[in-house]
């Protein structure tokens, strides 16, 4: 049988791997990245934090790093990643670099979701008193939830794909897999079935995320 | 607790406020040196076209907006500069309804009437219970506690647009076209209820919007904003019968179609045109017919308007005399306390009668 040749002890542990690394860097992602689209959204223009310098400095770093083709920015942050974490390789090794390729995009679905919330609800909260922390954590996130959740749900899937790249510097994982026997070795079944494990990985993210989306709507 | 008018002790000032926007670089001013004084416990309306600054004017009161010169007073203290935890604690005495409701999408309808008191730091769970209950009662949505927002008619959730304002229980609402979303019908009835807030809760009202009818129904008195500029300010009895500028005018008779502007030159425009105007159970005498009959005078009425000015009956009748004996039939209206203007046509001078309630 073709797929005898598939060591499924080894697609485990890959796939272990490649789940470690996303709710590792999706964790740190989401970390990061919330708190820097909620200022990217406060400080932009007519909000309640205007600051126009501030704001372009930040859009222009977010989008920097944004431009960096992830693997590029794998082999950039190499030296970063030794010094945060003591490995460039394993799960450890491909986290800093898959949080830092990450948080910007998650940012900016921050900015977008948030910009999506009715002004209106911004304004009622400043004029019954609120606090510009009370208008972020009582009125805008919880208004921008089903948009927020979203991103994460996007996130995550251009984390999965982040993760299959990290394999090619020794990140290890699903992708890794599919790149040392299916590419480097000419075994297509075990590419193929890791590939078939990474579309059920993302389906499954993605049908996770919608169901949370459709829950939490009230619009 | 019902509160009197008190012209004495204004609870909002507004002393030479200016707003400057920059548009384009340049510098618009929106609001010129307006000076308002609110008094506790009416209904002030401010009036005007898009665009006159009315919306300006009542976000600075709460310092939304910031005036770019003159001073907003609070029960007579200076806020202009208030921020921070200060500003935070005066504009908790100070309700706000919008048009477009404003209400938090993710929250219950008793979630939003709370919220103003979560944000305030209330913790015990009790009173708030109590206190949303309460106020969902007085706005008729006891049964809608539940719901959430979309589930609601936009009269509804006006209703929780404003027991979400009374919640802190201000000295003030401040109503942003409150009810220019909403059909004529649920215009009414929110009406009725800012009515009864006012009456019974003794809240001080002020309430912007370009619905002339809504000034009619319930408000005490009305500033007409144009240009940024208040152009004239009185009771509204007087304001809206007796319009002394010509943007109320525009303003008051634009559901009028018929008056001295609009009127025809026909063929018996030797006449002469006056403006008859009936206040409170005058409106219901038998008056016109009875005088044009003893003065022999002939007459067509050309236009009119008969309604409620805050529950007094008046009517606004552009009336033609055409013959007879016209300087003896407007003695006699005006003895009959009936204000007589005259309009076109041999002049007469014209006077308001002193008995006008």
């Amino acid at each position: 049988m073709i797929l005898q040749s598939i060591g499924w002890d080894e697609i485990l542990e890959a796939g272990l791997a490649t789940l470690a690394m996303l709710g590792g860097s999706l964790f740190f992602t989401v970390l990061f990245g919330l708190p820097l689209g909620i200022l990217l959204f406060l400080t932009g223009r007519t909000q309640l934090l205007e600051q126009t310098f501030a704001y372009s400095v930040l859009s222009a770093v977010l989008n920097v790093i944004r431009s960096v083709p992830f693997i590029i920015l794998l082999i950039l942050l190499m030296p970063l990643t030794v010094l945060l974490t003591g490995t460039s390789l394993g799960v450890r090794g491909v986290i800093p670099p898959l949080v830092i390729g990450t948080a910007p995009f998650f940012a900016r679905l921050v900015e977008t979701a948030l910009r999506e919330v009715n002004r209106g609800v911004i304004e009622a909260t400043q004029a019954m008193g609120g606090s510009i922390w009370q208008i972020v954590f009582r009125a805008l996130l919880p208004e921008a939830l089903p948009g927020l959740i979203a991103g994460v749900s996007v996130t995550a899937i251009v984390l999965v794909d982040y993760t299959a790249m990290s394999g090619a510097i020794g990140g290890g994982g699903l992708g890794d897999l599919a790149i040392r026997y299916g590419y480097q070795r000419f075994k297509t079944d075990v590419m193929i079935v890791t590939v078939i494990l990474l579309i059920l990985l993302v389906q499954t993210l993605q049908a996770f995320g919608n169901r949370l989306v459709i829950h939490f709507t009230r619009k | 607790m019902i509160l009197k008018v008190d012209p004495s002790a204004p609870v909002i000032s507004l002393r030479g406020i200016s707003k400057d926007f920059i548009v384009a670089r340049k510098a618009a001013s929106a609001l010129r040196k307006i000076d308002l004084d609110i008094h506790r416990g009416e209904i002030f309306g401010i009036i005007g076209s898009s665009g006159a600054g009315k919306s300006t004017l009542l976000r600075i009161i709460n310092l939304l907006e910031r005036p770019t010169a003159g001073e907003v007073l609070f029960d007579e203290e200076p806020i202009t500069n208030a921020r921070g935890a200060e500003l935070r604690s005066i504009r908790r005495r100070i309700g706000m309804v919008f048009q477009h409701f404003n209400l938090l999408s993710a929250k219950t309808v008793a979630e939003n009437v709370a919220f103003p008191l979560k944000l305030a730091g209330e913790r015990s769970s009790a009173m708030i219970a109590e206190r949303v209950d309460k106020l969902l009662v007085r706005v008729g949505l006891q049964d809608h506690a539940s719901k959430y927002p979309k589930q609601l008619s936009g009269g509804q959730k006006q209703r929780v647009g404003i027991a979400r304002a009374l919640a802190l229980q201000p000295e003030v609402l401040l109503c942003d076209e409150a009810t220019s979303a909403l059909d004529p019908q649920t215009t009414r009835s929110v009406l009725k209820l800012l009515a009864e807030i006012n009456r019974e809760l003794g809240i001080t009202i002020v309430l912007i919007t370009h619905e002339m009818d809504v000034v009619r129904q319930v408000c005490h008195r009305v500033a007409v904003l144009d240009h940024g500029q208040v152009v004239e300010l009185g009771p509204v009895e007087t304001v809206f019968l007796h319009p002394s500028h010509v943007k109320t005018r525009e303003l008051v008779h634009e559901a009028d179609h018929a008056d001295e502007e609009l009127f025809p030159d026909s063929g018996v425009s030797n006449g002469q045109l006056y403006r008859l105007t009936f206040v409170g159970q005058r409106t219901y005498h038998p008056v016109l017919g009875a005088i044009a009959r003893e003065f022999r005078v002939d007459y067509v009425i050309t236009g009119g308007r008969i309604g409620v000015i805050r529950n007094m009956p008046y009517a606004q009748l552009t009336v033609l005399f055409t013959d007879g004996n016209v300087p003896g039939a407007t003695a006699r209206l005006r003895a009959n306390g009936i204000a007589v203007e005259h309009l076109r046509g041999e002049a007469r001078a014209f006077s308001l009668p002193a008995t006008a309630t």
